[in-house]
């Protein structure tokens, strides 16, 4: 069969119209994605970690907002409350993070030795450990839960066993007991 | 057709890929085995991570690697018409990328390097274990090489004749990978080995993830171009069609080579070391790289409604009837084209950095790129294989009932592995885990998806060595003439085409260009910071 008949260079033309609408329609498509993409992070303030910080995993237990004494929840001047953590092979310090309904909350935390990371299970809370860097993440809850918090990123042998907890409690609840501890969190 | 010592230099790529790729099949399988509540907890989770590391390095460097390596040698003198040049720097090239695999592992199988195929520094394993990861990449850089030197002297005999098609894709190909390795490259050669060697005992791990993002999506890219190369050149011919547009495949494989490499700081969406304006732009330009693959799937759609009218098919869509069901190559190019449809909207949806929070890091990452890879890439490498066996055994490929039967369990299988790997990533289950407590009231509900998983991945295998036991069986048959190789052939062959469509320079210029402006920045940043240097945490060292 021959491909040059006037038939076939009709049936041609119509082919490369639809190819230029398919141009059309996949652009606005994926300008479509950028778009609400960019609108979120814009609005919701739903963007990455904006700022780099640094810091230096083999003293940070010695001095700092990292030191042991400093990790967990901590409630904020503005009546924020920021979560600090830091990933060691192969637990988190805390075990157990106590966490306030509808209240910003700010995670901070780093790693002592490898790249560790972890994500709050049923939430969109996903943060990578960098050892040498401080990462932070915001967001807030709405519901009083319980949820699992694995570490994420292969961190060595014993990668697997490296589960946390998050309890999500009532907020007047947490700001009583807010009052008389300096930091919360749920370890017993 | 194929000179003799070409045909075994093909097969003999061919052969390596295909047991690595069998030998890390069955390790992938264990592991879904082990993690499953089929079996109880691993004694020695070690041996897990063992495992993925074996299983990582043959399925990334090792597999994809010879197979565009021999597919390339092949295109270059079945669509140039031109005997390879470079044959012996070409087996040379085949040696370091087996002395490399094997010198990697070694270590690995002695559990000296359980770092996993994508690294993880500040952990560092057995320096024979990069060495040999360093071996197999340079010997891919002689391919690259011989690529490019076999097109310019083609060129310099047929000046201003349009590249053809296969052979354009293929240089594209080679040249996006030569760019692309050049991030893990650095990455080992001036961090990792010598914290390895013992020579520095610090070494930045952002900085290290920065570099190896470089090459980690890209690299995605690189195994993906023989699967395209396929759709475009290899399935309308094969299934009785022609190429509905061969400028739209130029412009999918320069778009490609293009964007492939700005984009790979979205796998660092949730990393500290890097800002937000740079994540940003690399979720824009991962946008913009989904474009080829959309024009493809709109252009080989076209080609395949061809073949179908020329069968007689009518309507609008009453032409899929009229397809060659029964051709091997129509089986796996729907295969194929429906896998790429779930994981290129994954892919979307890891775009998004919003919805990537959710899923970072679980079961969904392993399941959209076990989809991609796995499934719509690694079906088209059966089907090239069975497409060119004849023409490199010089004997016919009888089983076409068993070929079938692979291509269909290869994509039950996949289907069967990655839903439930999605799904449970949504839960929230996190990837790269030796074993889950399954009697933990958060992580019951997922075990069944795990079996599920592990039932996917046992069709796999089986699919896995019915593919080697009927190429195997290939050999065996008795020897018959072979009408020439053709490509797939053009609705309208450009006789001439604009410079643009046919030369490189420009799209390099923008390649590295775009690299450089996207990554400049962030690494020299990083560089300029002070005090980012970890103590390093070696990996398989007696404590």
């Amino acid at each position: 069969m021959s491909l040059d008949t006037p038939q076939s260079q009709r049936a041609e033309a119509v082919a490369q119209k639809a190819e230029a609408r398919w141009a059309i329609v996949v652009i606005l498509i994926i300008a479509l994605l950028l778009g609400m993409m960019t609108y979120m992070g814009l609005h919701w303030l739903t963007m990455p970690a904006s700022r780099v910080e640094t810091i230096d995993p083999s003293t940070l237990h010695l001095a700092g907002e990292f030191m042991e004494e400093n990790l967990g929840s901590a409630v904020e001047p503005d009546g924020s409350v920021t979560v600090r953590l830091v990933g060691s092979q192969y637990s988190f310090t805390p075990q157990c993070l106590l966490i306030p309904t509808d209240t910003p909350i700010t995670f901070r935390g780093t790693s002592s030795d490898v790249v560790h990371g972890f994500n709050i299970a049923k939430t969109n809370v996903n943060v990578m450990l960098v050892p040498g860097y401080i990462a932070n993440f915001k967001t807030q809850f709405s519901k009083p839960a319980d949820h699992v918090m694995p570490c994420h990123e292969f961190c060595g042998v014993g990668h697997a066993a490296m589960w946390a907890h998050v309890q999500v409690m009532d907020k007047t609840e947490f700001f009583k007991r807010a009052e008389k501890e300096r930091r919360l969190s749920c370890v017993k | 057709m194929l000179n003799e010592d070409t045909r075994k230099l093909i097969l003999a790529h061919f052969w390596v890929a295909f047991i690595a790729f069998v030998a890390a099949l069955a390790l992938g399988e264990w592991q879904m085995y082990i993690r499953s509540p089929l079996h109880s907890w691993i004694q020695n989770p070690e041996l897990y991570y063992r495992s993925v590391t074996a299983h990582g390095s043959a399925m990334g460097y090792v597999f994809p690697t010879l197979v565009a390596m021999g597919f390339g040698y092949a295109i270059s003198e079945l669509s140039l018409k031109q005997p390879l040049i470079g044959r012996r720097w070409a087996w040379a090239g085949l040696g370091l990328a087996i002395v490399g695999t094997l010198t990697a592992m070694i270590p690995v199988s002695m559990g000296l390097a359980s770092v996993l195929y994508t690294f993880y520094p500040p952990m560092v394993g057995n320096p024979f274990y990069y060495i040999g990861i360093v071996l197999v990449v340079v010997g891919s850089w002689i391919w690259v090489a011989l690529m490019s030197i076999n097109l310019h002297a083609w060129k310099k005999a047929n000046p201003g004749v349009p590249i053809p098609l296969p052979m354009f894709a293929n240089v594209a190909a080679a040249y996006l990978w030569g760019w692309t390795s050049v991030g893990a490259a650095i990455e080992l050669l001036f961090q990792i080995i010598p914290a390895a060697l013992g020579l520095k005992t610090t070494i930045d791990a952002g900085l290290a993830r920065v570099f190896f993002s470089w090459t980690l999506h890209a690299i995605v890219y690189f195994w993906l171009m023989p699967a395209y190369i396929a759709f475009y050149t290899l399935v309308p011919r094969a299934i009785g069609g022609r190429l509905y547009s061969d400028s739209m495949g130029r412009m999918a494989f320069i778009l490609f080579l293009v964007f492939s490499m700005p984009i790979g700081i979205h796998h660092l969406f949730q990393d500290p070391q890097v800002g937000a304006g740079f994540k940003f732009l690399h979720a824009v330009f991962t946008g913009m790289v989904s474009i080829p693959t959309l024009l493809t799937v709109f252009t080989i759609t076209a080609s395949v409604e061809i073949a179908a009218r020329l069968r007689g098919g009518k309507g609008a869509l009453g032409w899929l009837k009229a397809l060659p069901w029964s051709n091997p190559m129509m089986l796996a190019v729907a295969f194929s084209f429906i896998m790429l449809g779930f994981g290129g909207a994954g892919g979307l949806i890891n775009m998004s950095y919003q919805l990537d929070f959710t899923v970072h890091n679980t079961q969904w990452i392993t399941g959209h790129f076990h989809l991609i890879f796995g499934g719509a890439i690694v079906i088209m490498y059966f089907a090239l294989a069975y497409d060119l066996w004849p023409h490199l055994t010089g004997k016919a490929l009888k089983d076409i009932f068993l070929v079938k039967l692979q291509l269909w369990l290869w994509f039950v299988g996949m289907m069967a592995l990655t839903f439930p790997w999605h799904w449970v990533g949504i839960l929230g289950m996190p990837r790269r885990m030796a074993y889950f407590d399954y009697s933990n009231p958060a992580i019951a509900p997922e075990a069944f998806a795990v079996i599920m998983s592990f039932f996917g991945g046992l069709l796999l295998l089986v699919s896995g060595i019915l593919f080697v036991v009927v190429l195997a069986r290939g050999h065996l048959t008795e020897k018959i003439t072979l009408p020439e190789f053709r490509f797939s052939q053009a609705v309208h062959e450009p006789s001439r085409l604009p410079i643009a469509l046919n030369s490189f320079g420009l799209w390099l210029a923008l390649m590295i260009g775009l690299t450089v402006v996207n990554y400049g920045l962030p690494i020299s940043q990083l560089l300029a910071v002070k005090q980012t240097s970890v103590p390093v945490v070696p990996i398989g060292a007696a404590r």
